[in-house]
């Protein structure tokens, strides 16, 4: 399943909802369905926000595919991305009472597999995976 | 819908009932809007309660540490009652459980602030 979304708040909630949907129909228990749906949430978050910083002409591409026990998500953005290399760790002491900036660190705690690779042409995809229990 | 929050007072404490879903946008922002506003009338005790909250992703998690930081820097108390598991579980994944202080009776809570 593909979609291309717009940079809006509307569509992070779509992807959110497509997302946990298949996700629950492929079999996933509902805590790995909550867990998936965050993560989405989070990853849709970066590409509007930070990502396209909501610019209407800029488009967000979401793919949800799913293979053996396992759910792999792909979201992509338009933007002029970001140093992949030196994310700020949220855990640390200094960076504990920020507003901001945990979002990543949260999608890397509920998903399996998580990767970012900057596109040629611009922009950022993140790619998730998650097993089903028992795999 | 997005959030619902009501604010009332226990003695000198300013309870915050939140109900739905803390997230960026209109969840987020209304939480803020209603701590600001207390901390601009000078209550400088609150206590959130979070027991009818649905759901919070991150920016709902930068609201609540905002908040914090917000009344604290202002001389208040700002805890936190009644977390729900989903919660409590991503307060302390993001090692901010600890940070806050929290209470699952209301009792309890207001009788704890300063």
């Amino acid at each position: 399943m593909e979609r291309t979304l717009d940079s809006t708040l509307e569509s992070v909630d779509s992807a959110e909802e497509l997302a946990s949907e298949l996700a629950g129909r492929a079999g996933f228990d509902d805590e790995d369905l909550l867990k998936i749906g965050m993560a989405v949430r989070e990853s849709m978050v970066n590409a509007v926000v930070h990502g396209n910083r909501y610019n209407a002409h800029k488009k967000v591409r979401l793919a949800v595919s799913g293979g053996e026990r396992r759910l792999t998500v792909k979201i992509a953005d338009e933007g002029e991305g970001f140093d992949i290399e030196h994310l700020p760790d949220p855990l640390a002491p200094d960076n504990l009472l920020r507003s901001s900036g945990r979002g990543i660190f949260l999608i890397r705690s509920f998903m399996d597999e998580f990767q970012i690779r900057r596109l040629e042409g611009g922009g950022v995809e993140l790619t998730l995976v998650k097993y089903q229990a028992g795999k | 819908m997005s959030v619902k929050l009501s604010t009332r007072q226990v003695g000198d404490v300013s309870v915050i009932d939140v109900t739905g879903r803390i997230t960026l946008g209109e969840g987020s922002s209304a939480l803020r809007d209603s701590l600001r506003e207390l901390v601009g009338n000078n209550q400088k005790k609150i206590l959130l309660n979070l027991g009818d909250v649905s759901y919070i992703d991150s920016s709902g998690i930068g609201e609540l540490v905002s908040g914090f930081t917000t009344v604290t820097n202002a001389g208040g108390q700002l805890k936190l009652l009644n977390l729900s598991k989903r919660v409590k579980d991503l307060l302390q994944i993001t090692k901010l459980y600890t940070v806050f202080d929290v209470h699952d009776d209301e009792a309890a809570a207001v009788r704890s602030f300063a």
